[in-house]
């Protein structure tokens, strides 16, 4: 989900059908906020808290502050700008990924 | 001169929205590191901090466009391609005293090296648009 809202923002200016995904990105991460931090409290697991609830809640403001800044500039720089912030995403779950695994 | 204003658009917005990332990533990776582990390396966590500041001030002066901010801006990315140069060098060659990475470490090597090609796209960003 989050690799196709990155294909979709690339080279293209920002329109409503962009900013809708981005929406519902930005919905499943803060589901993923509850749910990770559930997770976190009901486990054994030696999970580094502070990095760990600290990415969760750090995910959640790219997102807003991406859009925010590409929507004023509106050209394809403006998008790029989008497909940044959006790219961040997958870096921050694979984070999320490897310290869970730990 | 052109208008200090075009610091902020077309190629610069997306420079603006990298260093923004750094900006967060650097000053996130520096609390938690201070905040919970800071006596098992001090300096590196120092450096953290250092690097992080660096980035939000880069960020903001970018994103400012003023005359002003544009000094700022070139003095920002100025210490930040020394301190990645310096602290790359350095993890290199006492790797000792960097027992925990910081976002120059290695020359930015944990992120992509991406620290180490931002101030230098930064300052040619900066030459073009003045």
């Amino acid at each position: 989900m989050v690799y196709a809202v990155v294909l979709a923002a690339r080279d293209k200016r920002i329109d409503w059908t962009v900013l809708g995904a981005v929406g519902i990105v930005e919905v499943g991460l803060i589901t993923q906020l509850v749910v990770g931090i559930a997770q976190y409290a009901g486990t054994d697991r030696d999970v580094s808290g502070p990095f760990f609830i600290g990415y969760l809640i750090g995910s959640l403001i790219i997102l807003p502050i991406g859009a925010f800044w590409a929507l004023a500039e509106s050209s394809r720089w403006g998008a790029g700008a989008l497909a940044i912030a959006c790219l961040v995403i997958p870096i921050v779950e694979l984070r999320l990924h490897d310290l869970w695994a730990v | 001169m052109t208008d200090p204003a075009a610091t902020k658009h077309g190629p610069g917005r997306i420079l603006i929205a990298v260093y923004g990332v750094f900006a967060l990533a650097a000053t996130a990776r520096a609390g938690v590191q201070i905040a919970t582990k800071f006596g098992d390396a001090p300096i590196a966590y120092l450096l953290s901090a250092v690097a992080a500041v660096i980035y939000c001030a880069a960020t903001f002066a970018l994103a400012k466009a003023t005359v002003v901010s544009r000094k700022v801006a070139t003095a920002a990315i100025a210490i930040e391609l020394a301190g990645v140069i310096a602290i790359g060098a350095f993890s290199y060659a006492v790797p000792d005293d960097f027992p925990d990475a910081t976002v120059w470490s290695h020359f930015g090597q944990g992120y992509g090296f991406v620290p180490l090609v931002l101030p230098v796209l930064g300052l040619l960003w900066l030459r073009r648009t003045r």
